[in-house]
């Protein structure tokens, strides 16, 4: 019995965890290493704490979502020896591969801030990345009463980087929804030079800040929360104060990555961008938020890489050198409020671009332009994401992006790529 | 600037391989920063991770892997140094996917 290893039973390895299970005979282990024994449909934390998602919905028992035919250790990773092809786990043997593959995503680290986790933790300062975080700025939102209410990305990288902008967009429409929208100053405070970083998405969508009336603080490189005082202050001591913090907070790769040779200064590993092999390695692979490439950290690129990760197994099994397919392709819907919704996609060379997706010329849904279709599209993918991505059925879209369809001339016109 | 180069309209390099020691203090001289060893360890390390992985580190990643902390980052490059850092080490500025 030969046996594929899967560390980690979030959506890049629960999607890999089903597409070998199928590709492959039962002469194959198909085996996952999760302590967990839940999984949470991430884009649903950006809806929980405005009332408009419920725990129940985005939460499933960890063994529902693993089908038959896959071997799941419920135990937490030590460390990986990849000389003698073993990984060693906190409760039984160490767990022998032929092909390790590490999807073992990312964590959120409010500890890495000073003051963060004092006494205004979950108290004035939040958290949406994670299910209790979510859920108790679902409390703090409804008690809210107007003030200043400050979004602050502490770092990149971090998960769905739109996340925090359509977290601000709905906290507007939220807010407004209540009537106290005019009570509050609304902040999106970023360690970047602004809010849309590229020329074409400036161009195109600054009109969302400028009409929601968002203040836009920029590079702002969060070194303190004080509680006590409620600022934030930064490295060149520049102070924001705030009524209501929701933070992101700086993201590293989980714990025996970054104590790990195999991970970065971050716990992120040093991926091929192109065949996902783990450099400086054999047989081992890595997928989806834990690997330190420039694509995304999104459940749509988790899904592309799953699908050009297994052929790439096969021919690896097969003797056959790997092809380099996977080419950054992501594609996300980004919440504007009102119900409305953009979507974008995009990969390594290839900026967000308006057009059609996914037919050209024909859509249904339009690139990078708000609308109601999308905000439902975006709404309907939690089915989508239960019930065809991670059991890895087929999705007609391609794990590569496309041209078809998009306005090419749009970013040199904008002054961008 | 006394180096002819092409940078884009935020002062970015437009090439890559336009970049070169002597470059990057010119570069540094017309950003205001005199380029000593502290400087260049700091450069380097993010040229180097973004060479291995293909985008431009945040201040943390630098920080660790220069062995530099983030406040005497703010002293060698003291108008913001991401920014400085990019601009000076000839890689693409730091950025999200919108």
């Amino acid at each position: 019995m030969k046996t594929i290893l899967i560390l980690g039973a979030g959506t890049a390895g629960t999607a890999m965890a089903h597409k070998m299970r199928r590709r492959l005979s039962s002469d194959w282990e198909v085996a996952v290493v999760d302590p967990s024994t839940t999984h949470i449909y991430q884009p649903g934390l950006l809806f929980l704490p405005f009332g408009d998602e419920t725990e129940a919905r985005i939460v499933r028992e960890r063994g529902a979502t693993l089908g038959k035919g896959i071997t799941w250790h419920k135990t937490e990773v030590k460390a990986i020896d990849t000389e003698r092809r073993v990984v060693e786990v906190a409760e039984g043997n160490p767990l022998a591969y032929d092909f390790l593959i590490i999807a073992s995503g990312t964590e959120v680290r409010p500890d890495m801030i000073e003051g963060m986790l004092d006494g205004g933790w979950r108290k004035s300062v939040f958290d949406f990345y994670t299910l209790e975080g979510a859920k108790a700025l679902q409390g703090a939102l409804a008690r809210y009463e107007g003030g200043r209410l400050v979004i602050n990305v502490v770092e990149m990288p971090i998960k769905c980087p739109v996340a925090p902008l359509e977290f601000t967009f709905l906290a507007d429409a939220y807010l407004t929804k209540r009537g106290i929208r005019d009570k509050t100053e609304l902040v999106y405070a970023t360690p970047l030079d602004a809010a849309f970083t590229k020329p074409l998405a400036s161009q195109t969508l600054g009109y969302l800040l400028e009409d929601k009336g968002v203040q836009v603080e920029t590079e702002l490189m969060t070194g303190e929360v004080d509680s006590e005082k409620n600022v934030i202050r930064s490295y060149d001591e520049r102070e924001v104060p705030y009524d209501l913090l929701v933070t992101i907070p700086p993201h590293t790769g989980v714990g025996f990555l970054e104590d790990s040779p195999l991970g970065d200064e971050l716990g992120f590993v040093p991926t091929d961008p192109h065949t996902l092999a783990v450099k400086g390695v054999d047989n081992v692979f890595c997928i989806g938020d834990a690997t330190d490439l420039p694509s995304s950290k999104a459940g749509s690129v988790a899904h592309f890489q799953v699908d050009l990760l297994s052929e790439n197994i096969l021919r690896a099994i097969d003797g056959k050198e790997l092809e380099p397919t996977f080419d950054g392709h992501s594609n996300c819907f980004v919440e504007t409020g009102h119900g409305k919704a953009m979507l974008i996609d995009f990969n390594y060379e290839t900026e967000p671009l308006p057009g059609q997706f996914p037919i050209p010329g024909l859509g249904p849904l339009p690139l990078l332009k708000e609308a109601r279709r999308n905000h439902w599209a975006k709404l309907a993918f939690r089915w989508v994401y239960w019930n065809a991505l991670l059991p890895a059925r087929p999705i007609p879209i391609s794990p590569t992006m496309s041209l078809a369809g998009k306005q090419l001339s749009a970013a040199a016109e904008a002054g961008g790529s | 600037m006394s180096v002819a180069v092409q940078t884009d309209a935020e002062g970015y390099l437009s090439n890559k391989d336009d970049w070169s020691e002597e470059l990057a203090n010119e570069l540094a001289k017309d950003l205001g920063v005199e380029l000593g060893d502290a400087h260049w360890q700091v450069l380097n390390a993010a040229r180097a991770i973004e060479s291995e992985s293909g985008s431009s580190p945040g201040l943390r990643k630098i920080s660790k892997r220069s062995e530099t902390p983030i406040k005497a980052i703010y002293k060698l490059f003291p108008d913001g140094p991401a920014k400085l850092i990019a601009k000076i080490a000839g890689i693409p500025k730091p950025k999200s996917c919108l």
